[in-house]
């Protein structure tokens, strides 16, 4: 059975100003999918995220959404969408003058009809579904950088999030933090069947989590690969996405 | 210049020129050495004799950046005058360092500011005026939908940071407060004391700080510090939730930054500045007295005298809506710099500074046009 699609990419002209980072670029991400999104530094990879977020407004064309536009549907639909998407940031974005559970706790006040308590009970389970048991009452200047990702993944599951979008996951872990928090993400892949965007130029966890992706190329301003990244490597398509998926190796390929 | 000599003076580069060859030698220890030295030598030996360079080291022991640095603007002139150049004597680890130094990995993009003609440098700058007077427009009108969203119930304000936000500019500034004012009331009556003891009227101190304290002198410490003290740190504390990407949190989770971070802050200093601003009034008073009494030998009795009389409920309420609208001033500008801080260090720097200074000048507009107002309504 084929899957259905839960982001699409039409025509989508991303940059600032006058500057176009990408131009016309089309793609589909389906439900279940952990699609990354790669390509070299600069190419326009977190653009591509703050769009798919909101957080940026493409120049041109439209992002399509659990089959809602998301340029030009209204107000609360595009909220309702926003209410099923967790983002985690390179850094966490967690607040700091909020303990762990309080970070937590702040979507679900926002949208959900929960008690006090129970929304108490509901940070601590989550804060635990990432190993961070215990961590409750501790603030974000109190934790290690591979904690407070997992602290931020644990926000951005609060709501039970259709889509997951990461931003460099892997950036500033140690080698043992990043396959955990790859681990972690395959675990809520397969647990909750939720989609999962990954912006990272991290090989080790391109192979280790992906099973689609598009690689972005800044020269050309377009997607010059798309597909399962393992298959990329067996059969990459152009030059730049073999040195890119084997760290720089100049053989020529096909 | 002839040819076939020895050129530097110094013995561990050597540079000679010899059947349109020059020669470069780095002898030894080459460490430390000045390149201004050798650029001289190696341009006065040039001549358009020199068909080759050679680059070359004997006994070579030690050496540093300056060796390579020397070596690389060698090439650099051959490559660009079409000499011929030769480094193959040079250990392996120079040549690659220099191989290195011309690897060029990706050319470096144009850089397309241009000097624009004065006319659209004029609209350039008027366009980004009005974006900027928009923002501002749009800002005030995002804060007082919060305040509607409050009133109505319906904002997402937590009460724990309204009170966080009250403590940090209540109670933690009242020393600072308390002592700047003092200190103010102190000088205005020494000030004050200095002419008014020429026509023996030493006494009426007590009035003209009561009256300047009270009306505006009170309020306006209280703003300069509060800017300073509150509003950067409204301003930094905003900014670095940019920097960190707590901002971008915030909005990807449809949580209305105004109701989250400038509505706490705002109410906070509105309900604060008009209390901090009755404390300067007093400890200015205070001080006042302390000068009267203490070293122009007032009676004490007749100096509070003086300063009850002096004392109105006019001026006094004038000061105090000086302080609200300080307070409101103080915040918005403090949340706006915050708002639109850029996304590195820097950028929180120089939102904080912009912060108190929009907030100042925005203090002593609006003292003026509050003053005009009161002249106009005879108050």
């Amino acid at each position: 059975m084929s899957k259905q699609a839960m982001i699409e990419a039409k025509n989508l002209t991303i940059g600032y100003g006058d500057f176009d980072l990408l131009k016309n670029t089309n793609y589909v991400v389906n439900e279940s999918d952990i699609f990354i999104i790669m390509g070299s530094s600069g190419c326009g990879k977190s653009s591509m995220l703050r769009v798919l977020t909101g957080l940026l407004p493409p120049k041109e064309g439209k992002v399509i959404i659990d089959g809602v536009d998301m340029q030009n549907a209204p107000t609360k639909q595009i909220q309702k969408i926003r209410e099923k998407s967790g983002i985690l940031y390179q850094s966490g974005a967690l607040f700091s003058s909020m303990t762990l559970a309080e970070n937590i706790a702040l979507p679900l006040e926002q949208y959900s009809d929960y008690s006090p308590a129970t929304i108490k009970e509901l940070a601590s389970l989550k804060l635990a579904l990432v190993g961070l048991k215990g961590f409750d009452n501790f603030y974000p200047s109190e934790i290690s950088g591979g904690m407070k990702k997992r602290a931020g993944l644990a926000r951005a599951l609060a709501l039970d999030p259709k889509i997951l979008y990461f931003d460099e996951p892997s950036a500033g872990l140690d080698p043992i933090s990043s396959r955990n928090l790859d681990d972690l993400i395959i675990e809520i892949n397969q647990s909750l069947g939720t989609t999962i965007v990954v912006v990272t130029h991290e090989l080790a966890s391109i192979f280790a989590i992906g099973n689609n992706s598009i690689f972005l190329n800044g020269a050309t301003k377009s997607i010059t690969a798309r597909g399962d990244p393992k298959e990329l490597l067996k059969n990459p398509p152009n030059q730049e996405v073999y040195e890119f998926l084997t760290r720089g190796e100049k053989n020529a390929t096909k | 210049m002839s040819d076939d000599m020895k050129i530097s003076k110094s013995d561990n580069v050597q540079i000679f020129a010899k059947n349109g060859v020059l020669q470069v030698v780095f002898c030894a220890d080459v460490e430390n050495t000045s390149y201004d030295i050798f650029e001289k030598d190696f341009l006065n030996t040039l001549n358009d004799n020199i068909k080759t360079i050679k680059i070359e080291a004997k006994n070579l022991k030690n050496w540093d950046s300056s060796l390579l640095l020397m070596v690389f603007k060698a090439i650099e002139y051959a490559k660009k005058n079409n000499i011929k150049y030769d480094i193959s004597s040079l250990p392996d680890n120079l040549q690659n360092l220099s191989d290195l130094a011309f690897a060029v990995d990706r050319k470096p993009t144009k850089n397309t500011k241009t000097r624009l003609p004065f006319l659209d440098n004029v609209g350039f700058k008027t366009i980004l005026l009005c974006r900027t007077i928009s923002g501002v427009l749009t800002y005030i009108r995002n804060v007082l939908s919060s305040l509607g969203r409050l009133i109505s119930l319906k904002s997402v304000m937590r009460k724990v940071d309204f009170l966080a936000a009250l403590e940090e500019c209540g109670p933690k500034a009242i020393a600072i407060v308390a002592l700047i004012s003092f200190l103010v009331g102190l000088i205005l009556a020494f000030v004050g004391a200095v002419q008014l003891q020429t026509f023996g009227a030493q006494i009426y101190v007590a009035s003209l700080v009561t009256i300047g304290m009270c009306r505006i002198m009170g309020a306006i410490m209280v703003g300069i510090i509060i800017a300073g003290r509150t509003g950067s740190a409204y301003a930094a504390t905003i900014g670095t939730m940019q920097v960190n990407e707590e901002l971008d949190a915030l909005q990807t989770m449809g949580i209305s930054k105004f109701d989250f971070l400038v509505l706490p802050r705002f109410l906070a200093l509105i309900i604060s500045m008009p209390i901090l601003t009755m404390l300067a009034d007093i400890m200015g008073m205070i001080g006042g007295a302390f000068v009267g009494v203490v070293l122009l030998n007032l009676p004490a009795q007749e100096y509070w005298k003086f300063a009850f009389n002096a004392f109105t409920l006019k001026n006094f309420l004038v000061g105090i809506f000086h302080g609200f609208c300080f307070g409101i001033i103080i915040s918005l500008c403090g949340c706006y710099s915050g708002l639109n801080c850029g996304r590195n260090a820097d950028s929180v720097g120089i939102s904080t500074t912009k912060s108190v200074v929009s907030a100042i000048v925005w203090m002593i507009v609006a003292t003026g046009i509050i003053t005009v107002i009161c002249q106009e309504l005879g108050i």
